[in-house]
């Protein structure tokens, strides 16, 4: 068995016309058993960046709690937010900094950075950054995301239509899954506005 | 989390807390994660001016294609690139790393980097982990005493050659240098060998694909042409794209306005003297 495939995942990041989307499944399972079905794995750091990790969940609570508490330092310190690239970059030294003993998570990272501009990116288990124009995706779910995101992405759209193709990416590829699904939580993300969404999906 | 374990800055280096839990949990049957590796070709010959590097754009992660268009040719200095192969969390650490200690070098010496220093730093650096930071790296560039190419092979070892391959696609790579190269190549030719080998590698290896980017570094200058050619682009693309006539079903929206950013410009009084 999988490290990965313990608990069941799956993420999906997509860039839009100054707009951003990140959606996940919400099944929390033990191998086989399925126990819980509403388990948040996109997380706010600030109002403009959002991470969703998949991956063994019990990492995925504490490496996000561990981002929060630099996230709060940082603005402390600097009495700003985090921009999403610096905030991509503080996660891969972290991730880096237990290259013999990793955080068996991988984080998909999306935020809009100055003048709006929409930034995705994901990484291995141990902070290899990848960063995409399009779309990224990570959990157990990868492979038909993949593929389904390469066929119904396009570039430019607009934040409704963005939320139809990322959900329907997400669905489509979670239906093939036994061990994500029971539903899908979206977040698409504009510069004046934050739209939060439940989908419905096949319980089982 | 244990009480000395406060998460302040590090001071630098690995941190082994969570070995003995992933250990456990490969005991127990779990099976560890495949990291993102990329499968590459990268290359580099030296020509009559200075060093010609070229590099695959494909990342995978096991068999899957996880970035269609990565970087693999890494700053080192303003006049010494470094293509990576290998685990690419530890080609973009070890290159990023000792970009900077070359950097704070620079500041120290008031001196150009040289590509030997480089070199030394990483082999340094590769051989006190034993060959588990796994880095193949061809290091290039041209300082005060002409070009160099370089490559370094995970475990600490290196090799001065005037062209070199590495990665899973560089027989595919070397067979088109020893068949074409020769010495005092000249720029464009240069470049097109490069790219032919690459090519070679894109086609003939199934980890490495995509794009071949190339970066010349001659005396004083260099030139990173990204995406130098693409010789795979996506052959059919249905003008029409995916409309969905079944809309997705929400069950629940939250709507969070975000407050506009304003800008503050601080309007107050002259200090007093």
């Amino acid at each position: 068995m999988q490290i990965f495939e313990y608990n069941g995942s799956a993420v999906v990041a997509m860039v839009g016309k100054n707009c951003f989307a990140i959606a996940s499944d919400r099944r929390l399972g033990v191998q086989l058993q399925t126990i819980a079905t509403d388990f948040q794995r996109i997380s706010k750091i600030h109002d403009r960046v959002f991470i969703g990790l998949s991956g063994l969940a019990t990492d995925v609570q504490t490496l996000y709690q561990r981002l929060v508490f630099r996230h709060k330092l940082y603005q402390l310190r600097e009495e700003r937010d985090m921009k999403p690239e610096t905030f991509a970059s503080l996660v891969s030294a972290i991730l880096y900094e237990k290259r013999f003993g990793p955080y068996l998570c991988q984080p998909v990272i999306a935020g809009l950075g100055d003048d709006d501009k929409p930034f995705i990116c994901t990484m291995d288990s141990i902070g290899a950054k990848e960063l995409a124009k399009d779309f990224v995706v990570s959990g157990t779910a990868s492979e038909s995301l993949y593929g389904a995101c390469e066929a119904m992405y396009k570039p430019d759209m607009e934040a409704e239509e963005l939320f139809e193709t990322i959900s329907q990416a997400l669905l489509s590829s979670v239906d093939r899954d036994c061990l994500s699904g029971w539903g899908g939580h979206v977040y698409i993300v504009t510069p004046t506005e934050i739209k939060e969404r439940i989908l419905k999906g096949r319980m089982d | 989390m244990s009480q000395s374990a406060v998460d302040v800055p590090p001071k630098g280096g690995f941190s082994f807390d969570l070995c003995k839990r992933n250990d456990m949990l490969t005991q127990k049957g779990l099976k560890a994660p495949s990291f993102l590796k990329t499968g590459t070709t990268i290359v580099g010959l030296i020509f009559k001016d200075g060093v010609i590097l070229g590099a695959d754009t494909r990342a995978t992660e096991g068999p899957i294609v996880a970035d269609k268009n990565c970087e693999k040719i890494h700053y080192m200095a303003p006049n010494i690139y470094c293509c990576g192969a290998g685990t690419a969390a530890d080609t973009e650490a070890v290159t990023d790393m000792v970009s900077s200690q070359l950097r704070l070098h620079r500041y120290q010496t008031g001196r150009d980097s040289r590509v030997i220093t480089a070199l030394t730093l990483l082999k340094k650096h590769l051989f006190s982990y034993q060959g588990h930071v796994s880095a193949a790296l061809v290091l290039g560039g041209v300082d005060i005493t002409g070009p160099h190419l370089h490559t370094i092979y995970p475990h600490g070892s290196t090799d001065t050659l005037p062209f070199a391959t590495m990665g899973s696609g560089s027989l595919a790579a070397m067979s088109v240098f020893e068949a074409k190269y020769k010495e005092g190549l000249t720029r464009d030719e240069g470049i097109k060998l490069v790219a032919e080998a690459i090519c070679s590698g894109i086609f003939n290896d199934l980890g490495s694909g995509s794009n071949v980017d190339i970066c010349v570094i001659t005396k004083g200058n260099k030139e990173y042409l990204r995406n130098y050619m693409e010789p795979n682009p996506r052959t059919y693309v249905s003008s029409k794209g995916y409309s969905f006539t079944k809309k997705t079903e929400v069950l629940l929206t939250k709507i969070t306005p975000l407050l506009e950013r304003v800008e503050i410009t601080e309007v107050g009084e002259a200090m007093e003297e």
